[in-house]
């Protein structure tokens, strides 16, 4: 194994433009780890060997000519094949776009290309970003590098999986209700969603416009940090982006790296426990909060009844615009066409293809906001669940008029196998417990590791919350929590990903 | 396809009914780029030159709003004496269809950015008729589909179909009336003067071209037939494809002679929409509308709320052209115009072309016999818009000038004007290309006074008798002699000295 795959975004970026290692060799080295470990892990849909070695030389060639470049430039990242890339297949894990190459970037893919971040390829994730487990891809499952017959959480599994199997230090997910603290949860990775309109949607294939929120994962808290700063920032071509200076969240990481949090104040939401959630989740959850103590935060419990009805109003709004955003995909101008041979009517063909191009659970989805949406129905499902929504977004107002961030557990349990929930929507959904109020509020969310399990030895994730454009305090918690687990368990989290079968 | 209908005699319809409309009119604004988008917005472009990832509806791409539509909006609505909301929101109307690329329509449904207003509407007698204003709302275009190798034009028995994106998101403001009522007989008359009303209005605000023979003006009609005893509502129809300010009251006539027709004999009214037929001036079903169609609305969450400052609102009111309503009061004023002359100018669209006239050095009074009457015959012989006539008013004013220098009759006026109508360049070119100077000379049109005198020897006689009078047909057979060319008034003057 390359040395180099081990390290943080932050060493490769120092060593690249020291040039102490080119950023051919570092993108190299991350191109060869994924042909040797991806056959077994299945984290990429599609590797841009070629365009992530020119983008590298490029660094390089920037670099020898004594320009001056980003601070992560030439380190490379995987991008969830959500977001679209210019020249490069994007298919957002469904059969309908099997083969769809965008001619156009998203606006976070243009500003990491800006910013001389090496693009290797697309990450794996359930269609249309509609699940917890990555199971819902079309292209087959990612499989969890802690343990291969576990999911590695969804629906970002594939750019959080990427980052545990030493495939990528970096990777940009999407969260709708968790789809990257999740899986970052997991996979003993960071995974952060930044407050809602933090980050531009442009070019982000929507699930549900007012939810969507793409975001770093990293393997330490101050790469995603790092990360956050290159694709954050306010975009004329999105108008829910936030026409607002960037939270200063790489400043709040290094601060809190020095593990000093008096006078931080920390909320621990009482609604996040109990039955239905693992033991040794919990465990690891109260560890992280004696330890936040420790550092000399101030902790006390806060109550957000509402966050009772996060799940079910999630499942009437998300679905309701999924339901209206996946029209579009109609056999009309891309993506596939199925049953046009010239005797059946435009109608035909487009019902032909969408039931060949969408998955059970889509399909599933669509129904489900079709008729949220429908009159005579509309007041009591989409009309509620926005009431819900509100009345979210005050208990989170409430809480932090008296704390600085909250904290919870990321998800309920630990990796569930592979297979486990598929027959069981709820089941699924519930993963997501905790996730959904962050997004159906707005705010800033985060997961990092707070150690492992001790039932089953596999990562706990602890969820840390802020007030929208607040990103950075969450930031500042977390980084000084990194250096005390880290500490207490002697060694990073990741560092106990097993060694990868095939991989020499 | 071909339908017959049985219609009742317009007099018996509306002894026994009142008719009730409702009118909804599309207006596509002439504003630089689209609604959503960066692409252009301008009419009759190659097939899909004018596109993007947005308005083409592409995965990932999203709609910024052009603020200039915004602007728009309130201006029509300010000059429809609308209410302007201080917060409203953009809506998804979800159906499925190829044109629409996202397969559903960004529009405003329950929050329109205008509402409760008004416009009075100059009948054909001067009489002004109120027609309330619903709302003014802001809204998306769908591309264009052009069915190909059906007989109709329509999608039934098309062959294939081709689609053009170009006018996919082009901005639209749907202006809707609240029910008007109260029209009795007048009920077409009404509905053309209220689009009228409309089209001038928006032509002079300059947000629209309002072209309604290229859509940038469209028409929906509803009409429905109250019994006299009853006391609800009739089924409506709706009748689309409605593009002429005739057709809109043809339309209307057609539906109440139909629909009236169809509830005499027994039968019911199917609410659906209809196909106007420019050509036979009838209506012909759609698609019926029997189960709603369900749009399943909900707030685009894709774009933030609209809230116009009222002091924006205030800015913008101060920006209201003078409008057209008040520009006729000023001229009738003005000009001191009796209301039939007021009307005849308002009538053939020609306020604007006139006053240009008269700012280029004509008299009213000149400028509008040209234009209300010659004119006005032309355009409608062209079938054309009276201001489509390739004539400026500062050539409409420099003919008159030559007339009234003597160096051009009448006669000689209309031929130059047609000849600018055809094309041939300027009044000076024309006259110079086609001959046609006043013949002048005194020698010439003595000869032809003489020959006419000499033709018509008891008509001569009377005229030395000194019935001045009779030289009228002597006049007429030298003018006959010289084509026209001669100026009548020094002809006159020959006349009576030869004959004394
Ligand atoms: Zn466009």
């Amino acid at each position: 194994m390359n040395p180099l795959i081990r390290s943080t975004a932050a060493e490769l970026a120092a060593k690249i433009a020291s040039r102490e290692v080119s950023a051919v060799e570092v993108a190299q080295a991350h191109l060869d780890r994924i042909g040797e470990v991806d056959g077994a892990v299945n984290a990429f849909l599609h590797v841009d060997t070629e365009g992530a070695l020119k983008a590298a030389r490029k660094v390089d060639d920037d670099l020898a000519a004594g320009a001056h470049v980003g601070p992560l430039a030439g380190v490379p990242i995987a991008l969830k094949d959500v977001l679209t890339t210019e020249g490069v297949p994007t298919t957002v894990g469904s059969k309908m776009l099997e083969g769809w190459v965008p001619p156009y970037d998203a606006t976070v893919t243009r500003r990491l290309k800006e910013a001389g971040v090496v693009i290797l390829g697309k990450t794996n994730m359930d269609e249309f970003a509609m699940g917890s487990s990555t199971e819902n891809s079309a292209y087959g499952p990612t499989r969890n590098p802690w343990d291969l017959d576990r999911i590695p959480g969804g629906s970002g599994g594939g750019s959080a999986a990427a980052l545990a199997a030493f495939q990528a230090p970096l990777s940009i997910g999407t969260d709708t209700g968790g789809s990257i603290r999740q899986p970052g949860a997991v996979t003993g990775t960071v995974g952060v969603k930044p407050t809602y309109g933090g980050v531009s949607r442009y070019g982000l294939v929507a699930f549900s416009s007012s939810l969507d929120q793409a975001g770093p994962c990293a393997r330490t808290v101050l790469d995603a940090a790092l990360l956050h700063e290159v694709i954050a920032g306010y975009d004329p071509m999105d108008s829910t982006s936030i026409n607002a200076p960037v939270p200063p969240v790489v400043a709040a990481a290094r601060e809190g790296a020095s593990g000093d949090l008096s006078g931080v104040r920390v909320g621990v939401v009482t609604q996040f426990s109990g039955e239905g959630y693992q033991p040794g989740v919990l465990r690891s959850f109260e560890a992280a909060v004696a330890q936040l103590k420790q550092l000399g935060a101030e902790v006390v419990e806060v109550s957000c009844p509402s966050f009772d009805y996060a799940l079910p109003a999630y499942y009437l709004i998300a679905p309701s615009e999924a339901s209206s955003n996946l029209a579009r995909f109609d056999a009309m101008r891309y993506g596939i066409r199925v049953g046009d041979d010239s005797t059946r009517s435009a109608e035909e063909v487009m019902s032909l293809t969408r039931e060949a191009g969408f998955g059970p659970e889509v399909k599933r989805r669509i129904m489900i906001g079709t008729y949220a949406l429908s009159s005579g129905y509309y007041d009591a499902y989409y009309g509620s669940a926005q009431k819900v929504r509100t009345l979210i977004s005050r208990d989170f107002e409430a809480a932090f008029a008296t704390v600085d961030v909250l904290v919870s557990p990321t998800t309920p349990t630990t990796a569930f196998p592979l297979g486990e929930r598929t027959g069981d929507p709820m089941a699924m959904y519930k993963a997501d417990l905790c996730t959904i109020p962050a997004n159906l509020a707005g705010n800033a969310a985060m997961s990092l590791p707070s150690g492992l399990s001790d039932e089953d030895g596999l990562p706990v994730g602890l969820q840390i919350m802020a007030p929208a454009l607040q990103d950075h305090r969450m930031y500042r918690v977390a980084a000084a929590y990194e250096v005390a687990r880290d500490a207490a368990l002697g060694a990073p989290v990741i560092q106990g990903v097993p060694q990868l079968a095939g991989a020499r | 396809m071909t339908s017959v209908h049985e219609l009742m005699d317009y007099a018996e319809v509306i002894e026994r009914f009142d008719p009730v409309l409702g009118l909804e009119v599309h207006v596509e604004l002439h504003t630089n780029t689209k609604m959503f988008c960066g692409c252009a917005n301008v009419f009759g472009g190659e097939p899909n030159t004018q596109v993007c990832p947005t308005c083409l509806g592409m995965p990932g791409a999203l709609p910024t709003l052009n603020g200039k539509a915004v602007e728009s909006a309130i201006r029509i609505g300010l000059a429809l004496n609308c209410e302007i909301a201080e917060w409203c929101r953009f809506a998804r109307k979800n159906y499925f269809y190829p044109d629409m690329p996202k397969n559903f329509q960004t529009s405003q449904y329950d929050e329109p950015i205008a509402f409760n207003g008004y416009l009075d509407v100059t009948l054909d007698d001067g009489s002004l008729f109120r027609v309330e204003i619903e709302r003014a709302h802001m809204e998306e275009d769908t591309g264009k589909s052009l069915h190909v190798g059906g007989s109709t034009g329509r999608i039934h028995g098309a062959e294939h179909s081709l689609l053009d994106y170009n006018r996919a998101g082009v901005p639209l403001i749907e202006i809707v009336t609240k029910t008007i009522e109260g029209t009795g007989e007048r009920a077409p008359e009404v509905a053309r003067a209220y689009v009228t009303a409309l089209r001038d209005l928006l032509k002079a605000l300059d947000v629209s071209d309002v072209r309604m023979d290229q859509g940038s003006l469209r028409c929906d009609a509803n009409v429905s037939l109250m019994a006299k005893d009853a006391t609800e509502f009739g089924t409506r129809t709706e009748t689309k494809n409605v593009n002429s300010l005739r057709s809109v009251e043809r339309a209307v006539r057609f539906e109440m002679t139909r629909q009236a027709a169809l509830l005499a004999s027994g039968g019911t009214i199917t609410q659906e929409t209809r196909h106007f037929d420019e050509s036979t001036g009838g209506t012909s079903s759609g698609r019926t509308k029997e189960t709603a169609e369900d749009y399943r609305y909900f707030p685009e969450p894709d774009l933030v709320p609209i809230a116009p400052s009222r002091e924006w609102v205030e800015e913008l009111r101060g920006t209201l052209p003078e409008l057209p309503w008040e520009r006729r009061k000023r001229v009738q004023d003005e000009w001191s115009l009796t209301d039939a002359e007021l009307r005849d100018l308002v009538n053939a669209g020609a306020v604007d072309l006139v006053a240009a006239t008269v700012d280029a050095g004509a008299t009213h009074t000149e400028a509008r016999s040209w234009w209300v009457s010659y004119l006005t015959k032309e355009a409608n012989s062209r079938g054309v818009e009276l201001s489509e006539l390739a004539i400026t008013p500062a050539q409409i004013a420099r003919v008159i000038g030559l007339v009234n220098a003597g160096e051009l009759t009448n006669k000689l006026a209309r031929e130059v004007v047609t000849g600018v109508l055809e094309g041939e360049g300027e009044p000076e070119a024309v006259i110079e290309a086609r001959g046609l100077k006043v013949v002048s000379d005194d020698s010439a049109l003595e000869k032809a006074v003489d020959e006419a005198l000499a033709a018509q020897p008891d008509v001569a006689a009377k005229i030395r008798d000194g019935k001045v009078a009779a030289a009228g047909a002597i006049v007429g057979a030298v003018m006959k002699a010289t084509k026209g060319q001669a100026d009548a008034k020094r002809v006159r003057e020959l006349i009576i000295a030869r004959c004394s």
